[in-house]
This record gives structure tokens, C-alpha cells and sequence, in this order.
């Protein structure tokens, strides 16, 4: 049997907390369900589910890609043009350590926004059911189950509140 | 700190979006007038290509002037919007939240006319590729990386880099609100900016977290950078007055001073000029004015000590050089000028609770402040130069010609030109910050009264 998602829209952020309850009370599965909002709300203001990701990862292996670019970039440029300048080394640390740190950052910062898109599932390129009202202020509740508990589903919502319950066009 | 009224999500989208959804009447005949003071400036350009550098008033020994002081200053006010935005996130200051995209995006447009300041001072821009990446591997000429002039660049694009990722990852939850508000091909682009955002409890998870890891990660590019501009200075051995231990913490000061002075006015303009008085109220210029006086005195201090240790020493060439800074004119005058407008007026002015909430003598007190920090770049570029040195078969005065004034006249017009085209299509205020602010705000009885309070997550 296909799983289809179903949209329950609520204009308050405590009828959308109620149907967090109503279906988890009918038997579907907090990874089911997700609460589409227009801003960050405290965790777990609707019950939902604790989101887990690797986001901290990102910056490390970004940092040293960077760190090591920086040193082979500023070691293999001295090294390549040996021009001795003020009697200084030709492998010289200080400026070495200049270049090589803002490639260390700048390799983290960019791992870190890859992984933010990457761990946020973004690009999504098939819009999924959503509807407009949710940057007006609206909560949306979505559940992506089997058809079958489509009635169940919307019977949960209904009864929260839900000031509308949209399914895929075509259903 | 919570003085405004609790505002819809509907009334938010239509106050903020307003800039985007419908040109205010006086938006095109500003950014013409702009266009023209910029077609200017290009002129200029051209004729200082055509001609060389022979049109400015730079000279031997004085071969850094009006572009590089322009550069350093822009350099500064670069260093707010990051700072500002990113210690408030780290320090969950609630009032931070109108003020950060503007000041984020202030980073970008000055930092770009920054970058824009070197290559015309070149005089053959088009051969800036030979001298910042000069790979050349079919000559075998490279980069001399022991020149601060190498690391400046590296410095100043990881932190372009950093922060317009900052500001295009803090845009994708607004992207996504024009979206849902526009139609056609702007709904289209709009659509295709937003990347499918749809706004679920891990998406928001990530954005927090985001612009809590980012802040972390680009503060240390941003006191990197200014530091790496002081060294453009402080590496050079033979200019008196510039080889100063001091100067890359006292230019990083500096650089916040002047920053979050440009940052307060621009959060005034736009008060002004698309009536987000709901927004941006009093209580926010009033923090920043608080926040100036210590950034203030910090960079008083190290003014003071840059000076003292300048001096203490009585080194012949130093002195010479303060001398000509303390007493010469009109070196003297522009001396007094930078240490009044600075310090002194502003740090007055901010003093009073009144004052501070008065948007007019906060205008003032923060133009004061960068006009100032211009002559302080100003006053430690030329006088430097000016100052005859041993060996030197010639030295001159430096005075800027009518090619540089219009110059570095149209980066202002410049900056504002961008920053108005930016808030024709993108928020200038973040929206979700703003509405997760009212989310979280409360009210708490204490005794007989009532006061405003702010839920704060860990």
C-alpha cells in the first residue's frame, strides 16, 4: 500500500500540540509525523520527535582540508620561487601560518553551510503537500502514512481543531 | 527589553515585505540620483585610467592616500555587521534580532566597495589578476606570501566568502515566506532560492544551530581580517608611526566603533524609510548606544597607548612624525577634528538615556563617529609618508585631487545604492527572527507589576 501525506492546519500552536497526541494516541509513529511553522518554536513545543544530525562534523573536515590546502598552497609557493627577501627562510612560519589559517577557516565555513543544506534535506526538489497559510502564521501537521490510516489520521486532526485537513490533489 | 507590542504573523509579513512588494514613491528617484553621483565617480575612473595616477594627488614619497584610507575605513565598517550579529546570537541578546540582517548585509556592500578601493589605486586595475594571483606557471612567477599584501587578500575574501554565506543561509526561511507572497517570475526565483524549504522542526533545528556555528566559526575570520589590514601597515618596518605592536587589536576596536555606529544609522534610515517603527524601536538604538560607549573607551585606550608608546621611546623619526600630526597644518586641525568627533560628541551625547532615544541626536552622535574614524585612517596613512625619512631623495605634501574626493564620494552612494536595491527584493529585517521573538515573549508578574519577559532556549 503507497504512503501518502495528509495536512492538518492549525491556527494556534497548542491545537497543533493536541493532534501531536491524537496520533500518537491512533498508533502512527512520531517519525510520521512533522510540524511545518513559519519560525523556530522551543523543541519539543508540539511533543515531537528529537532531530538528530551531524551538522558538527562538517566544520572539522572542512578545517582540515583547509589547513592542509593552506600549508601545501603556502610551502609549495615559497618553495617553487625561492627568493630570499630580508634574510629570512625561505620556508618562513609566521606568514605560512597567516594564509594557512584562513584557509582553515574558510574550508570549515564552507563544509559547515554544505552541511547545514546537506542535513536540512535541502535542495528538496519535488514539493510535497504544503499549503500557503503556513508563512501566514498557520502550523501545518504532516503526516505521511499509509492510505489506509488516512481516515484514522483525519479524524485525529479534525478533532484537535484543524481548521482545514488537505490531501494530495487527485485523492 | 521588550517594549513593542506583540504583532501578528500577518501583520509581520506585510510591514517587512513591504520594501520587496511595493516600491515606496521616493525608492527609483533616490537610486537615479545615486546612479548619477555613481556615473560620475566611473567617469572619473576612466579618465584616472586613461591619464594615470598622475590626475590624483599622489606622489613621491606619499603613495598611499585617499583610495587606501577609504579601503581601511570600509574595511571597518565591514566588521559590525558580523560582530554585531554574531556575539548577539552567541549572547542570545534579544534585541539583536531587527538589527542583524542589516547589519550582515552592511558587511557585504562594504566590504565589496572595500575591495573595489585597492584595484582603482592600482591604476592599471586590469592587471590586478598578475598581482593577487599571480600563478603564473608559465614564467614561474609566484606569490611572495611573506608580504602582508598577499595575506590581506586571502584575509578579506574568506571573510567576503564567510559572510555572504551567513546571510544567504539566514535568507532561505524568508525566501520561502516571498514565495508564498509573490506570483510569476518572481515567485519563480523565489521559489527556486528557497530550495523547497517547507519549515519542519529539524530545518529550524539546523538554521539555529547554523547561525549559532557560524558566528562561532567567522569570529575569528573577522578579528583575523582587520588585524591582517593593521599589518598592511605594521609589517612595514621603514614607515615611522605605522610599526606599531598595538595596532592590529586597536584597528580591530576601531574597525567595531565605526561598524556599529554605521550599523545604529543605518537601523535609524530604515526606520525612517519604510516606517518600521514596530520593529526597530527606541529600546534597540538605545542598546547599541550603550554598547558604543564601551566599544568607545575600549578604542580611546588604545588610542592613548598607541600614542604613549609612540612617543615614550623619543625615537627622532617618531616625533617627527607627531609632530607634524600635533602641530602642522592642517594635519593639527584634522587631529583635533578626529579626537572631538570620535570620542568626545559621541560618547557624550550617548551617555544620556534621552539622548540615546532621541533618533536625530543618535544620527548625529554615530555620523560624528565615522567621520572620525575616517580621519583617524586618514592621519595614520599620510602623516607617515609626509615625513621626510633619512636617504630620501624627495618628499612632498599630500593633497587629494578633485578625481579622489569623487571617488571616494560615490562608494557612500555606493553602499546606500546596494543596500536600497537589497531591500527592493530581499527582507532587510529577518522575518523568522522577529516572529520567534514574539513566540517567545511573555509576560511575568513581580509584585504589583507586570514585566515584559523573554522565554530563552539552552
Amino acid at each position: 500500500m503507497a504512503r501518502r501525506p495528509i495536512l492538518g492546519l492549525f491556527d494556534s500552536a497548542n491545537s497543533a500540540a493536541d493532534a501531536g497526541d491524537a496520533l500518537r494516541q491512533a498508533g502512527i509513529p512520531d517519525t510520521d509525523v512533522d510540524f511545518l511553522t513559519d519560525a523556530p518554536y522551543p523543541e519539543g513545543a508540539f511533543g515531537e520527535r528529537e532531530e538528530k544530525h551531524r551538522l558538527y562534523i562538517f566544520p572539522f573536515i572542512g578545517g582540515l582540508l583547509g589547513l592542509t590546502t593552506g600549508i601545501l598552497l603556502t610551502s609549495m609557493t615559497q618553495v617553487a620561487y625561492p627568493l630570499v627577501t630580508g634574510g629570512k627562510p625561505i620556508l618562513s612560519l609566521p606568514p605560512m601560518a597567516v594564509v594557512t589559517y584562513e584557509g582553515t577557516m574558510l574550508g570549515a565555513i564552507l563544509f559547515t553551510v554544505l552541511g547545514i543544506i546537506f542535513e536540512s534535506r535541502l535542495p528538496k526538489l519535488k514539493a510535497g503537500l504544503y499549503d500557503k497559510r503556513i508563512t501566514e502564521g498557520y502550523i501545518g501537521v504532516l503526516v505521511n502514512t499509509e492510505e489506509t490510516q488516512h481516515g484514522q489520521v483525519e479524524t485525529a486532526l479534525g478533532q484537535s481543531g484543524a481548521v482545514e485537513v488537505k490531501r494530495e490533489s487527485g485523492q | 527589553m521588550q517594549e513593542g507590542r506583540t504583532l501578528s504573523t500577518r501583520e509581520i509579513n506585510r510591514d517587512l515585505l513591504r520594501s520587496i512588494l511595493e516600491s515606496p514613491r521616493w525608492f527609483w528617484p533616490v537610486v537615479t540620483v545615486l546612479g548619477i553621483i555613481l556615473l560620475v565617480a566611473a567617469i572619473a575612473i576612466g579618465i584616472m585610467v586613461n591619464r594615470g595616477l598622475g590626475v590624483t594627488g599622489l606622489n613621491r614619497p606619499v603613495a598611499w592616500g585617499f583610495f587606501i584610507t577609504n579601503f581601511v575605513f570600509w574595511i571597518g565598517i565591514s566588521h559590525a555587521g558580523v560582530m554585531l550579529s554574531a556575539i548577539l546570537r552567541l549572547a542570545k541578546a534579544e534585541w539583536r534580532r531587527p538589527a542583524t540582517r542589516a547589519a550582515e548585509v552592511l558587511t557585504l556592500f562594504s566590504l565589496m566597495t572595500a575591495m573595489i578601493m585597492p584595484i582603482v589605486h592600482t591604476g592599471r586595475p586590469w592587471r590586478i589578476l598578475y598581482w593577487v594571483f599571480p600563478y603564473d606557471f608559465a614564467r614561474g612567477i609566484w606569490p611572495n606570501i611573506r608580504t602582508p599584501l598577499v595575506w590581506d587578500p586571502s584575509a578579506i575574501l574568506t571573510y567576503l566568502t564567510s559572510s555572504t554565506l551567513f546571510v544567504i543561509i539566514a535568507l532561505i526561511p524568508d525566501f520561502a515566506v516571498l514565495r508564498d507572497h509573490t506570483t510569476g517570475v518572481a515567485h519563480r526565483v523565489y521559489t527556486l532560492l528557497a530550495m523547497g524549504w517547507e519549515g519542519n522542526a529539524r530545518q529550524w533545528k539546523l538554521q539555529i544551530t547554523a547561525g549559532v556555528l557560524l558566528s562561532a566559526l567567522i569570529l575569528p575570520v573577522f578579528v583575523s581580517v582587520h588585524s591582517i589590514v593593521s599589518w598592511d601597515f605594521g609589517m612595514a618596518v621603514a614607515v615611522k608611526t605605522w610599526h606599531s605592536t598595538v595596532f592590529a587589536p586597536y584597528f580591530v576596536v576601531g574597525a567595531v566603533h565605526s561598524g556599529v555606529s554605521a550599523v545604529a544609522f543605518v537601523l535609524i534610515l530604515l526606520r525612517w524609510c519604510y516606517g518600521w517603527q514596530d520593529y526597530i524601536r527606541h529600546e534597540h538604538i538605545d542598546a547599541l548606544g550603550r554598547l558604543l560607549i564601551v566599544v568607545a573607551t575600549g578604542w580611546f585606550y588604545f588610542l592613548i597607548m598607541e600614542l604613549l608608546f609612540g612617543m615614550y621611546g623619543r625615537e627622532a623619526d617618531e616625533l617627527a612624525v607627531r609632530g607634524l600630526q600635533f602641530t602642522q597644518w592642517p594635519y593639527n586641525a584634522w587631529f583635533i577634528v578626529f579626537v572631538v568627533t570620535t570620542y568626545f560628541i559621541p560618547v557624550i551625547l550617548w551617555l544620556s538615556r534621552a539622548w540615546r532615544r532621541n533618533l536625530w541626536i543618535m544620527s548625529i552622535a554615530c555620523i560624528s563617529v565615522n567621520i572620525g574614524m575616517w580621519l583617524e585612517r586618514f592621519l595614520i596613512i599620510v602623516p607617515g609618508l609626509v615625513n621626510k625619512q633619512v636617504f630620501s631623495f624627495t618628499w612632498a605634501d599630500y593633497a587629494p585631487s578633485p578625481f579622489e574626493i569623487i571617488i571616494v564620494g560615490a562608494t557612500f552612494a555606493l553602499v546606500t545604492m546596494l543596500m536600497l536595491l537589497f531591500s527592493r527584493v530581499f527582507p532587510l529585517v529577518p522575518l523568522y527572527d522577529v516572529k520567534e521573538g514574539d513566540i517567545l515573549k511573555t509576560e511575568v508578574k513581580v509584585g504589583r507589576r507586570t514585566v515584559p519577559a523573554t522565554f530563552r532556549e539552552d
